[in-house]
């Protein structure tokens, strides 16, 4: 329960729920893991698996009603977040755990100038002056890599590119050095060439910075590149939880297998591609057992009656399945076939 | 797989959008230097062979999609030709085009707003059949039963709406409203981006299956590189209006020539630890220019690493560098394919592109 051992986040049983007219929707149900300094951690997933709720969870960033942090635990540097009173949390929202969006151009005001933006960062949470908070507002678009800075700094947002745009809010993120990044899609709604250089520079800012890093995506070749440990999650739980390159070079989940193997490969042949059938469950009526059982080329009767129990294949590899050690075993040998 | 006759022949088409601007001469003759015309496409020559799927690859803004709305009139062509069956689409009547529309059909990227919210999915489906009266009365139910079930959806399903369905599912709807009128062409413009990765994959077969079955020509539109590299028999490959790279799909992943194309591969992600940790990436530096005042020469050269003088200049034709293999870049030639060994400075390709132009 401690922040011993560089260990800067542990989440523990969270669970947030939404109110609908439809039923009680558990997005969120019974997620943990823990997150190293100067770690990243991927979180992936399809629309409606729960990892933005997650993320939002983590700062305290349901609106409730209708949403609410049923239970669990958020530990931050040996705080539990959920704990906090409200006037605590914003000190830490935005200065010590800091988010960028998917989309650069809802998540900056169209009204204000970009150095005004910046600068309130600042001077709420380092008490800048406002010469400093402008100073630091140019400083961080230079980090950022915006040319001619300071000619820009007080242009609108409209007068950016969305990468651009993206670059401003990685500025403004990063911009009072928190110890703890979450971005949420951030590269989703850019081009490729656009998505490699946003990629880069959170990369080589997380270096120097030694800033943690939560990178929820649904793009398993942005997850390859950029993590460490993955947190796969479908219908609000976590199925499988291992280093990165353990996970893809032996997953231990049916769920994950069929997402790994539906992605066209380059270098293979054209083909078939492996297909999961169906589509995600309504999380708002889910069914007793394993929540991707209708999906499941493994499923058996168990899957459709129990909840499958979360199997921990090696120290840090667990995954939620009746026949997690099956699995596992067989990507074992398709892995030393190759 | 693709005979050798062209489906489509596209010749030099282009497709400029007016913004206005300028003085009221500049208005009157439509020209001017001060002007602001965004050229969408801007003389894009390609034939479509039949049966084959032709992927159409490129960044936001280059073009991709007006193209292939061009292509159905959709969008109104400013000049070029569409050969179809022998007859010049871009220059048909509007009654003469009606006889042709029903062979060629588009998918849309977006399953929210492709399909009108008050119609039932009998309606959606049925209402080409009835625009085309190729089928009347009860006919028209059999026939919608037999479409959904043959984009794998239950017949059930006719009475519903739209909102009762999936991002999948409603892209499925489309595709059967899409065949409905038995065409021999479709423009699939980005027709899984806007799907989670699980169903991208069952859409993407139901196509190929689709096309094996009523031997479809597909132009299939996309910006991601895998997509296009999994479905298409040939990739080209668009840059703010011009066509800069066409070839065999596998060769143009494995061997591309023009640097925009291998750039743009290198910065897709590889969904695999092992190769991700020590890819080298070539990094482009700033954004797509705006496609208003496109930069001259070379439309790439603002970005390309292998930029000399001479590339501000001359406009680049696309050129057979190896066989059925074209690239647009005066940097290469037939007996210099790979700008890596050209000595700095050099062009071996500038004649070809300045010949042809004359």
């Amino acid at each position: 329960m401690s922040s011993a051992n560089g260990q800067l986040l542990e989440v523990n049983d969270l669970r947030t729920y939404f109110e609908t007219e439809d039923g009680v929707v558990k997005a969120v149900d019974g997620i943990s893991f823990r997150l190293q300094r100067g770690e990243t951690l991927g979180i992936v997933g399809e629309s409606g698996s729960g990892k933005s709720v997650t993320n939002l969870s983590i700062i305290r960033l349901i609106p409730n009603p209708p949403g609410k942090i049923v239970s669990g635990e958020v530990v931050f540097n040996g705080r539990d977040i959920l704990l906090l009173p409200p006037a605590e949390v914003r000190k830490i929202r935005g200065r010590r755990i800091a988010m960028i969006f998917q989309d650069p151009m809802t998540s900056l005001n169209p009204f204000l100038k970009i150095s005004r933006q910046l600068m309130e960062m600042t001077q709420l949470h380092l008490g800048h002056s406002k010469a400093q908070a402008y100073e630091h507002a140019i400083k961080m678009l230079e980090t950022v890599g915006i040319p001619d800075a300071r000619a820009r700094v007080d242009n609108y947002p409209h007068e950016f590119s969305g990468g651009m745009r993206q670059r401003v809010m990685i500025a403004m993120a990063l911009s009072c050095e928190p110890e703890l990044l979450i971005a949420d899609e951030p590269t989703t709604a850019l081009d490729v060439t656009i998505q490699a250089q946003i990629l880069e520079l959170i990369k080589k800012l997380k270096q120097e910075t030694g800033t943690s890093v939560i990178l929820i995506t649904h793009d398993l070749g942005v997850v390859a590149g950029m993590t460490d440990h993955v947190i796969v999650m479908y219908a609000g739980k976590v199925f499988e939880q291992a280093k990165t390159t353990e996970l893809f070079a032996r997953p231990g989940n049916p769920y994950t297998r069929g997402l790994l193997k539906s992605v066209p490969d380059p270098t293979a042949e054209q083909g078939k591609l492996y297909q999961i059938p169906g589509s995600p469950p309504d999380v708002a009526h889910l069914k007793p057992g394993c929540p991707f059982a209708p999906r499941c080329e493994r499923a058996e009767e168990i899957c459709r009656q129990e909840f499958p129990p979360f199997v921990a294949l090696t120290a840090d590899h667990h995954s939620l399945c009746h026949f997690a050690e099956e699995v596992f075993a067989s990507s074992e040998i398709e892995q030393t076939h190759e | 797989m693709s005979s050798l006759q062209p489906l489509l022949s596209i010749r030099d088409l282009k497709v400029h959008f007016d913004l206005g601007g300028g003085d009221v001469l500049d208005r009157l003759m439509k020209s001017g230097a001060t002007r602001r015309v965004v050229k969408a496409v801007d003389g894009v020559s390609l034939d479509i062979f039949h049966g084959e799927t032709l992927g159409l690859v490129g960044e936001s803004g280059c073009g991709k999609s007006t193209f292939g709305r061009a292509l159905l009139r959709l969008t109104e062509p400013t000049s070029g030709h569409v050969m179809y069956r022998d007859q010049d689409l871009a220059h048909l009547s509007s009654r003469q085009l009606r006889e042709h529309r029903r062979h060629l059909q588009i998918i849309f990227q977006d399953p929210y707003a492709s399909l009108n919210p008050r119609m039932t999915i009998g309606q959606i489906v049925g209402e080409p059949l009835q625009t085309f009266e190729l089928a009347r009365g009860e006919d028209i139910e059999r026939k919608v039963q037999e479409l959904l079930e043959t984009v794998g959806l239950s017949k059930r399903f006719i009475k519903r709406y739209p909102h009762e369905f999936s991002g999948g599912q409603r892209q499925r709807i489309g595709i059967a409203r899409a065949l409905a009128v038995d065409p021999d062409f479709i423009v699939a413009d980005e027709p899984i981006s806007a799907l989670d990765v699980s169903i991208q994959a069952q859409i993407l077969n139901l196509l190929e299956q689709l096309q094996r079955q009523k031997k479809l020509t597909y132009l299939f539109i996309s910006h991601d590189l895998r997509a296009i590299r999994h479905v298409s028999d040939r990739t080209a490959v668009m840059y703010l209006g011009k066509l800069v790279e066409l070839a065999d799909a596998k060769t143009i992943y494995d061997e591309p020539l023009m640097p925009y194309t291998k750039a743009l591969i290198s910065a897709v992600p590889v969904p695999d630890p092992k190769i991700e940790a020590v890819r080298q990436r070539i990094m482009l530096e700033g954004d797509v220019p705006s496609p208003i005042n496109p930069p001259t020469g070379c439309r790439f050269h603002t970005r390309c690493p292998f930029a000399i003088e001479v590339c501000r200049k001359v406009e680049p034709k696309l050129v057979e560098i190896k066989p059925a293999h074209f690239a647009a870049c005066i940097r290469i030639s037939p007996s210099q394919p790979h700008i890596e060994n050209v000595p700095p400075g050099e062009a071996p390709g500038l004649e070809l592109s300045t010949t042809e132009s004359s």
